[in-house]
């Protein structure tokens, strides 16, 4: 089997990663779930994920992947804190509907 | 021995605590008695500092730490033990022992006992500090320390407004006084790099005479002592401060506290010295004062009043002594007015204690029967601030009046009226209290008792100093008593400036002491004649005075004077800046601003939802201009 | 030519699932594609021989992640479809910067001038033993700490999900 590297340009990759990186803004955007929205943003961090290992690949560099692996436990630890507090929020307002957020101001 | 000298001031600071921060729990017999035996340790300390110089022990500068330190600036906290401050120490330890045993009589049953004997306690201690300080800096402390004793036991009968207005007053114009004692010593230590008496006097004494540096700072200085010893301009604080227990009243506004400007003086002579302006100029205002203060004596009818403008008058009489270079002289009145005058005072305050709070002498009168110790007690008082050989006041006078003479001959009769002012007023209250019948109306006249045994003994011992504790002193002879040797140590630089001409012969000293004598018997005897034969009794306050008398019965108007002249133009010039200028302008402008800043914020706060939807949407369009910043660079 | 086909299949797989994860109407659709997505992602890590980020990709990812959103899914019962759409405006103006910010980053990429030799030696690198050696020997200090990240994360759950007082 013959290997990505040789066939495939890092622009390929590049190009992938921003449009995943995209849809992810977009569903942030867009969705009012709160769990929706973490998952978007769980979906924006796979893109970095993926380019970075990418680059490490094509650099020969395995500084980028270990950044990745730290990556993935910021992105555990942010998820399951992120999580308890969508859970508190649903305790409060019996929603997790981001619109009825709307405290935060003055 | 030196190296302990300060637990002198620490006993009563030990006793201003225990007496002051256990105010309700400790029992009132208990407070009095330990706040005596503060003073009686202090005292015995001192004494043996006294022995210990008196037999030929060199002065000493102890420093006990450093206390500022800042680059150049070094102020370590010193005392300087020497025969001046010697004196001081005795003057105050003693005759505050014998006061504070006094006010364990004269407070008794007063709800505020324990705070009374805090205050007390805590003036022994800053007075301490403004005596025995190495420097201006630690004078300056008991300098500021007493002024606010002072000013709490003025006011210490609180509930009385009027009393409050005059502890107000006397900080107050402390307060004005005190600023150009600091401007001296800031000039002080531009001039000299030092507060430090050892490195400032050292400096000084190689000046060259009428320097003007010096000239200012003794000025400034003594603008300091004027507020202190209650000196013109500022001396009408001291007739209000009356207002306070008489045993205050005997102790800071006669004995001690009043007699700082005086030591000060005495403490810069060199200084004063090297400056012949300053030295007129402290002539001229101790003169005119004495001469004002005992004009406006002659027509009080208040007890209390009348000895206090008599202090002023006698502090003048010092200031003239300390103006024409005698200071030892000065020094020398300082400890007889010192015994005589909280004599009189204490004697006041048994006849005041006797009458329950009666003040105003038209209303006293017959109370030798009543109260026989107090009348010798106070006839005692009398002949020594009358000058009455032997008794002390006469050899201290004299030798003031010697020195003005010795100066100028108008400065002498000057003196002489004083005194004879003096002897007058003094006569006069005494026979207008002890003498006649009883006038007053309020209290029957079976009730009068002499005060209780703790009050009549330390005034009794008063007695006896004042009236044979100079004796002792004068056996070499008047000029060159033993005080003038004892401090000679202090004075003898100045000495050496001033060249004093040669000393009066002995002729001529006995001839001026015998007039002096002749115009103060006479005196006594005029008032003798007005009002003890006559029994002519002052006219009561709505009748009608004509000219001199009326001005000289209102104290010269000094208080309106300074009503118009200062008060109401500085309050004019307050009410309209409060008025005009800060609400008007600054207020507005201040407040404009934050009018603006809120109608800013209520509109802008709109932009501010709280919908997090769109806080992400802010989000993400801002990371777009970042990129889109970066791209086009 | 396979391992062309295979990234195109992972790539359209990858993108259609993410797109799914936002038209799903439940949250649990939503939560089953982002698996799918996650998955399709460690494909290409395989493609790429990074294979210690693949297994912990799917391990942590697919595995961990996944089984707590399904979790919170469950027990807040949200498998309804309650959720209220966003206006029409809003949804286009959301497409529209999102599609300005991929227009914006590959126009930055564009811009990069990348060269890579296509014929160089396959790397090892990817493999548990090197990024093993390298994660303990250069990266303890790091290591060590995220230990301590996954504690504080721990205590803060605990703490949220701990029944106040109320």
């Amino acid at each position: 089997m013959e290997q990505t590297i040789n066939i495939i340009p890092i622009q390929y990759y590049m190009l992938l990663c921003t449009l995943l990186f995209v849809i992810g803004v977009a569903g942030v955007l867009i969705k009012r779930n709160a769990l929706v929205i973490f998952m978007s943003i769980e979906i924006m961090l796979n893109s970095v994920n993926l380019l970075l290992v990418a680059f490490s690949v094509y650099h020969n560099d395995p500084a980028g992947q270990i950044f990745v692996f730290f990556v993935m436990i910021v992105a555990a630890a942010e998820v399951a804190v992120g999580l308890a507090l969508v859970v508190m929020v649903y305790r409060h307002t019996h929603s997790i509907d981001i619109d009825f957020l709307n405290k935060l101001k003055w | 021995m030196m190296n302990i000298v300060w637990l002198i001031p620490l006993f009563p600071l030990l006793g201003f605590l225990i007496a002051g921060l256990n105010v309700r729990r400790i029992s009132v017999v208990i407070s009095g008695w330990v706040a005596s035996a503060m003073i009686l340790l202090s005292f015995i300390l001192s004494l043996l500092v006294f022995l210990k110089l008196a037999g030929g022990a060199p002065s000493e500068t102890i420093r006990l730490f450093d206390w500022i330190k800042s680059g150049d600036l070094n102020i370590p906290f010193e005392f300087l033990i020497d025969p001046l401050s010697s004196i001081m120490m005795l003057i105050i330890t003693g005759v505050g022992l014998l006061i504070h045993i006094y006010s364990i009589g004269y407070m008794h049953g007063d709800e505020g006992f324990n705070k009374f004997f805090a205050y007390m306690n805590l003036f022994i201690f800053f007075m301490l500090l403004l005596v025995m300080g190495g420097s201006y800096m630690v004078m300056f402390i008991g300098w500021e320390g007493v002024g606010l004793c002072s000013y709490l036991l003025i006011g210490f009968w609180n509930r009385n407004h009027e009393n409050n207005n005059a502890a107000k007053k006397a900080f107050i114009m402390n307060r004005i006084g005190d600023l150009g004692f600091l401007l001296g010593m800031f000039l002080i230590f531009t001039t000299f790099g030092s507060l430090s008496y050892s490195i400032v006097f050292a400096k000084a004494s190689v000046l060259s005479p009428g320097t003007i540096v010096i000239t200012i700072i003794t000025l400034l200085l003594f603008a300091g002592a004027t507020g202190k010893s209650a000196q013109i301009p500022l001396l009408t604080w001291l007739p209000d401060a009356m207002a306070g227990p008489t045993p205050v009243s005997a102790l800071i506004h006669a004995a001690t506290m009043v007699t700082a400007g005086i030591y000060m003086v005495a403490r810069s002579n060199i200084l004063y010295a090297l400056s012949p302006v300053s030295m007129s100029v402290v002539t001229t205002v101790g003169l005119t004062t004495a001469l004002l203060a005992a004009v406006i004596a002659l027509f009080q009818n208040d007890i209390k009043k009348v000895l206090a403008y008599s202090t002023i008058s006698q502090l003048g009489l010092m200031f003239l002594g300390l103006g024409v270079g005698a200071f030892a002289g000065a020094m020398f009145h300082l400890l007889t007015h010192a015994f005589f005058k909280a004599l009189l005072f204490l004697a006041a305050g048994v006849i005041i204690h006797a009458l329950d709070g009666e003040q105003d002498i038209r209303k006293m009168g017959g109370l030798q029967k009543k109260l026989p110790w107090t009348y010798f007690i106070f006839l005692t008082g009398a002949l020594t601030i009358s000058g009455i050989p032997p008794f002390a006041g006469f050899f201290s006078k004299d030798e003031i009046l010697a020195a003005a003479f010795s100066k100028s001959p108008v400065l002498w009769i000057s003196g002489i009226i004083v005194s004879i002012m003096t002897s007058f007023y003094i006569f006069r209250l005494f026979w207008l209290t002890f003498k006649g019948s009883f006038r007053g109306t309020s209290i029957n006249s079976n009730d009068i008792h002499e005060g209780p045994r703790l009050m009549i003994i330390p005034v009794l011992i008063l007695a006896i100093f004042s009236a044979l504790g100079a004796v002792p002193l004068v056996l070499n002879g008047i000029e060159n008593n033993s005080l003038a040797e004892f401090l000679n140590p202090v004075f003898k630089t100045t000495a050496g400036i001033l060249q004093k001409g040669s000393a009066l012969s002995t002729g001529t000293n006995s001839a001026l002491m015998i007039i002096t004598f002749i115009f103060m018997v006479l005196s006594i005897y005029i008032s003798y004649v007005v009002f003890f034969k006559r029994e002519k009794v002052p006219a009561g306050d709505a009748s009608q005075r004509m000219g001199f008398i009326k001005a000289a019965y209102n104290k010269f108007y000094i208080d309106e004077i300074y009503e118009t002249l200062i008060v109401k133009p500085v309050s004019g010039l307050s009410g309209f800046l409060q008025n005009k200028i800060d609400f008007k302008i600054f207020d507005r402008i201040v407040e404009s601003i934050g009018r603006l800043v809120m109608s800013a914020g209520s509109k802008i706060r709109l932009l501010q939802t709280g919908n997090v939807g769109f806080y992400l949407f802010a989000i993400v369009i801002c990371i777009i201009m970042v990129l889109v910043f970066n791209l086009f660079k | 030519m396979l391992t062309k086909y295979l990234f195109y299949f992972f790539s359209i797989l990858a993108i259609f699932a993410s797109v799914m994860v936002l038209m799903s109407k439940k949250p649990i659709h939503s939560v089953l594609y982002l698996t799918l997505a996650f998955l399709a992602i460690a494909g290409h890590f395989i493609l790429l021989n990074a294979q210690f980020i693949a297994i912990v990709n799917v391990i942590v990812y697919a595995g961990a992640i996944m089984v707590l959103f399904l979790f919170t899914v469950m027990l807040l019962n949200l498998n309804i479809a309650i959720e209220h759409q966003k206006s029409n405006l809003i949804k286009i103006t959301a497409v529209i910067a999102a599609g300005l910010l991929f227009v914006t980053i590959t126009g930055a990429t564009k811009k990069l001038d990348i060269v890579y030799n296509h014929n160089q030696v396959v790397t090892q690198i990817g493999m548990v033993k090197n990024l093993g050696k390298i994660l303990f020997s250069d990266f303890r200090l790091p290591f060590e700490v995220s230990g301590i990240l996954f504690l504080s994360a721990m205590v803060g759950t605990v703490m949220l999900g701990k029944k106040t007082g109320d």
